[in-house]
């Protein structure tokens, strides 16, 4: 639907409201531009043409051209009133979020606290039901927004906003950061995707396990790696000593299907390609680089593979 | 071989300035309309930079995910950008125009306070290269024009140039509040006999209102950058949660601060389109009163709708309700002024030259720019629209499409009297038609960019996202034709500055006091100035009025001394600030030169 694609209900209000606005500000353009081409045509100055007659003003149309746009307003007023508590309703007085969202420079970071599932930059959703969403920031402002399925969020240190949020239909819906928040604003990207209910169910079933720890090989050696090139100081992988949370939970990386919120498609080079140089891809980025070998690498990208 | 050369010198000499017009003469004048001069000369420089910062921006984004700009060069140049046209061109453009005109059009010999004036200017200039020094010192700020907390603190952002943004901002703020206040004193003091209030020119009467809104919020906004400086440097934490404060609070002040700006910089444009809009329509402007009278109400609400800035953040429902409503009422006092206009317009006999030209197409620009300003008071289109291109597109149909078309045809208008000669209207006409379409082409489809969800002040943007890679190289084609449009403009000058046709004293037959003077004006402005009957004094004048000044009364031609205190003392005050971003040393300097220049100040009478 125009003026955007929409798939939400409280979108879909969004849609229409902006239709509705869209066409009482066309209908006033065209009275003005139709009005200042129409002098501009009828009254062009002809040569010889003595003074035109010197109108000082009309009271009659003061009071109509200032009372008509009020009455259009006090309409538009009563609208906006109605669709705001359509589009953002309020949270309930004692709220318990089903996902808990905190924008970081420059990733999201995902929970689920019910099922204990950590995630980021990826948001799975079920379709037709209604979530509550609690949006938290970790450094500076962002904003959470995904433009076919729900109002803007400003997302503020220290202080905490709720959002309702749900999905008609499965599919991959793009969102975005869109408050600037420094250098890769551009790159924090969003990603949500909304799956039939009962796909979403396996799908948090799988988050929610410990991947087994390999013992052998190039994996376990990567396993080895995370814990002594300081990649555990910011990463969390279930199961292991590592749980900070500066960077990106990496449990079940490879069920992601982008990098570093959106920059990167998630194949095995890309991947290899961001441990090597992080900020060759994202200048800029909070993850360090560290100046890893093609042997550390490869083992390190073998072990985040083999984890889900 | 024939002597003769072959560009003949204009036959008419015209008059000068001053007879030495050496730069140390500039530098040292306090005539309003050399300052002037100076205002528009340097606000053409730092609009120069400014249209650059532009037109690298948008090469950056033609193309999905280039690598022409790295990020930090692309923030650094957003925030220079914005800084850069809204705070030295834009606002400072029109206090300009203002400065030169506002003396000429109630029949004063200058401003109430002619150093007061010179110190403004100087103020601005060396405000403004504070600013780009930046550059040179460890980078510019990239905080955006707004350099929202936490962002803008020093845990997020060391560079010194955001020192610099505040320190400079706060240096040309000093020098718009005083700006204001001596236009709000030249204006209740120095109107020539017979000009009662009710008889203002309406550019006078709305840069009036103007000033008023100047004094609330550029105080307002040299107080919050007072308070960003010392929670950097003095980590004083006024905006931070954890200790009790609130990054809220800067968005506020800000806000409170710059929704009044948005109407700092568009007021004066009113201004313009009501003289330029009547002369060439040949008609007084319609419902005087009704203009003028808006022009009040609009001044009231932009105090009160800053919030509709910050409907994302989550303010409670109420809140958010009350600033959608007092947003949604500032459009009907606006209506009126448009409606006016066209009024205006409708019945007359209308000379398009280039000045009529931008003049009748900012009356549907600037609705335009309006009609997409109200959506965002109706609060959930705001929760769509807000920080996308959308914005953009809105506000630089508002601030280019309207004030700089406005700027525009009061250059055309005014050229003639500042220089005595009139600008080339086959030039005009380029300059207007590229404008035009390159204005348009570049911005229009950055509504479509916002509500296919672009968010602004990216760097670039993916490749996968369907019609974005097209609509942004649209955008930046127009923006090459606007870069274009803007070079023919300044050849324009160069070449009507030198050799254009004669003006006369009233090329256009104006009927304000500024065409009852000589092309360009004596330093003393009048010999005489005639009686005056309505806003319109010139239309009024019976014909023996009119052939030999009958009835015109004589007005001070005293000249005051002019002097390097305003210069001095701008320079000082400078270099304090400077001091206060580097060493305390530069600081020592500029309290030396503040010294000086107060002795000379006090000194001379
Ligand atoms: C100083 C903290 C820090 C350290 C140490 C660190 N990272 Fe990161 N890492 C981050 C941050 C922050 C991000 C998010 C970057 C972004 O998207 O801008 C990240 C992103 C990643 C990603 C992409 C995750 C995603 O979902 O897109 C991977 C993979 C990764 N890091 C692996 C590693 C490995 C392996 C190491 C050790 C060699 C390591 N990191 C060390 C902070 C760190
Ligand atoms: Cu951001
Ligand atoms: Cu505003």
């Amino acid at each position: 639907m125009f003026p955007f694609d929409t798939a939400s209900p409280q979108s879909a209000v969004i849609a229409e409201l902006f239709n509705l606005i869209a066409v009482i500000a066309v209908v006033i353009f065209i009275i003005v531009t139709l009005g200042v081409l129409w002098s501009a045509w009828r009254y062009r100055h002809q040569d010889g043409q003595p003074e035109p007659r010197q109108i000082k003003g009309n009271l009659p149309l003061e009071i109509g051209w200032t009372l008509i746009p009020l009455l259009i307003l006090i309409f538009v007023a009563v609208r906006t009133v109605a669709a705001m508590d359509l589009v953002d309703p309020a949270p309930p007085v004692d709220p318990t979020p089903d996902l808990i969202i905190t924008g970081h420079q420059w990733w999201w970071e995902i929970e689920y606290p019910q099922a204990g599932v950590m995630t980021a930059n990826e948001i799975h959703i079920p379709t037709g039901q209604r979530l509550l969403l609690q949006i938290e920031a970790a450094d500076v402002l962002h904003s959470f927004w995904l433009p076919q399925l729900a109002r803007k969020v400003d997302m503020i240190p220290g202080q905490t906003r709720w959002l309702w949020l749900e999905v008609d239909e499965p599919g991959v819906y793009s969102g975005a950061c869109a408050e600037f928040c420094g250098a890769q604003h551009a790159w924090m990207r969003l990603r949500l995707t909304a799956h039939a209910p009962d796909e979403y169910e396996q799908w948090l079933t799988q988050q929610a396990q410990t991947p087994a720890q390999p013992t052998t090989g190039d994996a376990a050696a990567g396993a080895q790696l995370f814990q002594e090139r300081t990649c555990v100081n910011c990463h969390a992988i279930a199961g292991t000593a590592g749980q900070a949370r500066v960077g990106p939970d990496l449990t079940h990386l490879a069920t992601r299907a982008t990098l570093a919120a959106g920059l990167l498609t998630n194949t095995p080079e890309n991947l290899r390609a961001w441990l090597k140089a992080p900020h060759t891809l994202k200048p800029g980025t909070l993850m360090p680089d560290l100046h890893l070998t093609d042997a550390e690498v490869e083992q390190l990208a073998t072990y985040l593979e083999t984890l889900p | 071989m024939s002597q003769i050369p072959l560009v003949p010198e204009s036959e008419i000499p015209l008059p000068r300035l001053r007879d030495d017009n050496g730069l140390l003469s500039w530098i040292a004048s306090i005539d309003h309309k050399q300052i002037g001069i100076m205002y528009l000369l340097a606000t053409l420089f730092f609009f120069a930079l400014g249209g650059i910062e532009a037109l690298l921006l948008r090469t950056q984004l033609a193309r999905p995910e280039s690598q022409f700009l790295s990020p930090d060069a692309y923030n650094e140049l957003f925030t220079m950008h914005g800084t850069t046209m809204i705070f030295l061109v834009v606002m400072p453009m029109l206090i300009g125009f203002a400065t030169y005109f506002v003396p000429l059009m109630i029949g004063a010999r200058d401003m109430l306070f002619p150093r007061v004036n010179a110190l403004s200017f100087w103020l601005l200039l060396f405000g403004g290269l504070l600013l780009y020094f930046s550059f040179f010192a460890g980078g510019a700020p990239t905080a955006g024009w707004f350099s929202y907390v936490p962002l803008s603190q020093r845990a997020y952002n060391t560079s010194p140039g955001l020192d610099y943004w505040s320190l400079a901002l706060f240096g040309t703020g000093i020098g718009t509040i005083l700006a204001g206040v001596n236009f709000i004193g030249t204006v209740l003091v120095l109107r020539a006999p017979g000009m009662k209030l009710t008889r203002l020119p309406l550019f006078v009467w709305m840069n009036s209102v103007n000033s008023v809104l100047i004094l609330g919020a550029l105080s307002l906004l040299n107080a919050s950058l007072i308070m960003l400086f010392v929670e950097r440097q003095f980590d004083m934490r006024f905006f931070d949660e954890a200790s009790g404060g609130d990054p809220l609070l800067w968005q506020h002040l800000f806000w409170a601060f710059g929704h009044p700006e948005v109407y700092i910089m568009v007021l004066p444009a009113f201004g313009m389109i009501s003289e330029i809009i009547p002369v060439f329509s040949r008609k007084p402007i319609f419902g005087y009163a009704f203009v003028a009278g808006s022009t009040v109400a609009i001044m009231v609400l932009s105090y009160l709708v800053w919030a509709h800035h910050m409907f994302a953040v989550g303010l409670p429902r109420i809140f958010n309700i009350f600033f959608a409503l007092a947003s949604m009422l500032i459009a009907v006092p606006t209506g009126v002024k448009i409606f006016n206009w066209m009024a205006t317009m409708w019945g007359g006999a209308i000379r398009f030259t280039t000045a009529m030209l931008f003049a009748s197409s900012f009356l549907i620009l600037f609705t335009i720019g309006g009609l997409s300003g109200v959506s965002f008071a109706v609060v959930p289109i705001d929760w769509q629209t807000t920080d996308t291109y959308y914005v953009v597109a809105h506000m630089h149909y508002v601030l280019f499409g309207g004030t700089l078309f406005a700027i525009f045809a009061a250059t055309y208008y005014w050229f003639p009297k500042m220089t005595g000669r009139l600008l080339s209207e086959r030039l005009g006409k380029w300059h207007f038609w590229l404008t035009f379409v390159g204005f348009n082409t570049t911005f229009m489809v950055q509504h479509f960019l916002g509500l296919m969800g672009m968010p602004r002040r990216v760097y670039t943007y993916p490749a996968d996202m369907p019609g974005w890679a097209l609509l942004n190289l649209i955008s930046t084609i127009g923006a090459y034709i606007l870069a274009v449009s803007v070079l023919i403009f300044v050849w324009n000058l160069v070449v009507s500055w030198r050799r254009g046709a004669a003006a006369g004293d009233n090329p256009w037959q104006g009927w304000t006091l500024e065409w009852a003077t000589s092309s360009p004006p004596p330093v003393h402005n009048f010999e005489r100035v005639p009686p005056i009957r309505s806003h319109r004094p010139l239309y009024d004048l019976t014909p023996a009025e009119r052939t030999n000044q009958a009835g015109w009364s004589a007005v001070s031609q005293e000249i005051p001394q002019p002097t390097y205190a305003p210069a001095t003392l701008a320079l000082g005050i400078i270099f304090v600030l400077w001091g206060l971003a580097t060493t305390w040393l530069i600081s020592a300097v500029g309290l030396g030169l503040i010294v000086l220049a107060l002795q000379l100040w006090f000194r001379q009478k």
